[in-house]
């Protein structure tokens, strides 16, 4: 007789509960968001494939044919301590313009003075199966043979360099020591805060891919012009990890 | 008594038809029962556990389907079990190399493909870390399947069976890379020996012969270091002292890793079923369990660079050898080389 009629009371509190928990936070939760946008380019040029030369450091004249990376775990620091963070990647594609568009939802209102994301895939993703959406094989970023993702495709011609045709190709993965590309990106907005006050914000994100040709390693088109393994590629993660910068920040409700 | 007549013989193809339709559909036989997991006694927890691809019959049944179908192949002619045949517990019974497409020959030997959840890693050289992942490497090797997932997928979405069974294990009407990785991982994951005679012997329903328990004994002496018990490999990769071939020259472990000390190192190979997947070594240079154990015991056949545990093999008697070779042939596992879960849906007996 206890036991049901603590059971009784034990439901009555939970049915005057429920309704307070599921009603009052959907008023609450009506959050903001923010558009990345990335623009591709070389020093000061906008990114053009297949057709633009460009220079690099050495004076070697290049043009692009592919450019894609992977992004992830983006985490904005509010000044009021309640951070966003989201797992998940996108795979930024300068084929592809929709890719360029990273469309971040539910961000809880706040002043947010940094942002950060890793360029590559996490390790645990690197090796826990088969996997769908932007982390999909057939997205051409997976090595097979020896697992992995590959963070960052860059390729394209060089007429000093020596592989068939005066390709170079970087594509450069490996989320083991000793040969760890990922790399956390972290990005200063206290001058130019993203406010999310239940609006959109918009954050425009500068991708200077002659960064990774260019410092602190100078890659040479007639030296090195394929990384394709875990040979040189933290050459390139260590010149690629300064490859963007804030270009502006817009608030909708300012 | 004609009517009598007339009434058996409609009954004998009543059965013949009852009989040839169970042959035409072996997976309806295929209950829950026959695709629970349970670890086996005194084996280690799996690495690849099924908690992210929950295990059903329709997955199952889908994955094996795949599994043993000529579409992963480009021009239709090669399907996984082509390489990899169950009567040899998915090796390649007397293949030195693995003959795949357009009759083209691989670099390395067909593998068994038996108890793959306790491994840490697969191939010979360890370079893939998923068992979900494994089959995009047969599918898009040129001289395996020479096919890519993306044309894969096409065709299964044309092909009204597959638009059936992949609705059945998924319950919507999706097709894409993912489902079709993990259910061939819910077939080659299940492919599970652990009904040996050696398992009975350890289990106490089996009794060894004088040779046999010898053989064991000296097996733990000499070779259990690395093929150990009860999977018979340790998982690590190791030089065991065979000199490299200079024609194919495999590096092994090393051209995974980049670095030196792993040149030459290939990972411990179970020894389960071992009577029955010749030719041995990740390059098939040995036919039988004999020339196997004349490596094993002449220290001058090294290789340097060998792995320091061999050296405790020492010299091996004829007997000691003969021995070792009558334990290791109770490893073989007749239940598991001829159980129906496993066996290829397409054959058709008449
Ligand atoms: C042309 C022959 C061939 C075909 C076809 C083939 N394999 Fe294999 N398989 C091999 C060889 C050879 C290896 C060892 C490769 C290595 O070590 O580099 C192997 C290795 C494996 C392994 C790893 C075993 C271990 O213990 O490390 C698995 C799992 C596997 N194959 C599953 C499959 C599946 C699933 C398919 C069909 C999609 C398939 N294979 C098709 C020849 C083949
Ligand atoms: C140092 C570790 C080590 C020891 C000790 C060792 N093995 Fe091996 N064994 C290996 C490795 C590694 C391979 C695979 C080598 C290769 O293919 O390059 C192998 C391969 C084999 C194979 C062929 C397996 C196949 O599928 O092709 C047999 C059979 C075998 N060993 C039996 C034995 C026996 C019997 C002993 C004891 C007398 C023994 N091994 C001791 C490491 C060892």
């Amino acid at each position: 007789m206890k036991k049901t009629h603590n059971i009784f009371v034990f439901c009555t509190i939970l049915l005057l509960i429920i309704p307070q928990f599921s009603f009052t936070p959907i008023v609450k939760s009506v959050k903001g968001q923010l558009q990345i946008n990335f623009k591709h380019v070389v020093e000061n040029e906008l990114l053009k494939l297949d057709s633009a030369y460009y220079k690099n450091e050495l004076g070697q004249s290049f043009k692009i044919s592919k450019f894609k990376y992977y992004l992830g775990e983006i985490h904005l620091k509010s000044v009021q301590g309640k951070d966003y963070y989201s797992k998940s990647y996108f795979l930024v594609n300068e084929d592809e313009e929709s890719s360029k568009q990273i469309t971040l939802n539910q961000i809880p209102n706040g002043n947010y003075i940094s942002i950060s994301f890793i360029l590559g895939v996490d390790s645990i993703d690197n090796c826990s199966g088969a996997k769908s959406g932007a982390l999909d094989p057939l997205n051409a970023m997976f090595w097979a043979w020896n697992t992995g993702y590959i963070f960052l495709k860059l390729e394209g011609n060089s007429p000093v360099s020596k592989s068939p045709g005066g390709m170079f190709e970087y594509h450069i993965g490996g989320y083991k020591q000793p040969s760890n590309c990922i790399r956390k990106i972290e990005l200063d907005l206290t001058k130019n805060p993203i406010i999310i006050n239940n609006k959109v914000s918009f954050l425009e994100l500068k991708t200077n891919l002659s960064e990774i040709l260019k410092s602190p390693n100078t890659i040479d088109f007639s030296i090195l012009s394929s990384v394709t393994d875990s040979k040189n590629a933290d050459l390139i993660a260590n010149n690629y990890k300064d490859m963007f910068s804030v270009l502006s920040v817009k608030n909708e409700n300012q | 008594m004609k009517i009598n007549k007339l009434y058996i013989s409609l009954t004998l193809i009543g059965i013949n038809i009852t009989f040839l339709s169970f042959k035409e559909d072996p997976n309806k036989k295929i209950t829950l029962k026959d695709i629970t997991f349970t670890n086996p006694k005194g084996f280690p927890k799996p690495n690849y556990n099924f908690d992210n691809n929950k295990l059903s019959v329709e997955k199952f049944i889908l994955g094996k389907t795949l599994f043993y179908d000529n579409i992963l192949s480009k021009d239709n002619s090669v399907n996984c079990g082509t390489c990899h045949q169950q009567f040899a517990a998915f090796a390649h019974i007397d293949h030195k190399l693995s003959h795949g497409i357009y009759a083209k020959i691989g670099t390395r030997n067909v593998p068994a493909l038996q108890n793959l959840i306790w491994k840490d890693s697969y191939m010979w050289d360890g370079g893939v870390n998923n068992l979900e992942v494994q089959p995009i490497n047969p599918i898009i090797n040129p001289i395996e399947m020479d096919e890519t997932i993306e044309n894969v997928l096409i065709k299964l979405k044309k092909d009204s069976t597959y638009v059936s069974l992949f609705k059945k294990a998924y319950k919507d009407t999706i097709i894409n890379s993912q489902r079709l990785l993990k259910s061939l991982a819910q077939f080659t994951g299940l492919l599970i020996s652990v009904n040996s005679r050696y398992d009975k012997y350890m289990n106490k329903k089996d009794t060894f012969s004088i040779s046999e328990k010898n053989g064991l004994k000296l097996f733990k002496t000499k070779c259990a270091n690395c093929h150990t018990e009860p999977l018979f490999t340790d998982n690590s990769y190791r030089n065991n002292g065979i000199k490299i071939d200079t024609l194919l020259n495999d590096s092994g472990r090393g051209k995974i890793t980049g670095i030196e000390k792993d040149n030459q190192t290939f990972k411990v190979p179970s020894l389960r079923n071992i009577e029955i997947t010749y030719p041995y070594m990740h390059d098939g240079r040995y036919k039988t369990l004999l020339q196997v154990l004349n490596h094993y015991s002449d220290t001058t056949n090294f290789e340097k660079n060998e792995d320091t545990s061999l050296h405790k093999i020492g010299h091996l008697t004829l007997v000691e050898k003969t021995d070792i070779i009558a334990f290791l042939k109770t490893l073989t596992d007749r239940a598991f080389l001829y159980d129906k879960r496993f066996s290829d849906p397409f054959v058709r007996y008449n």
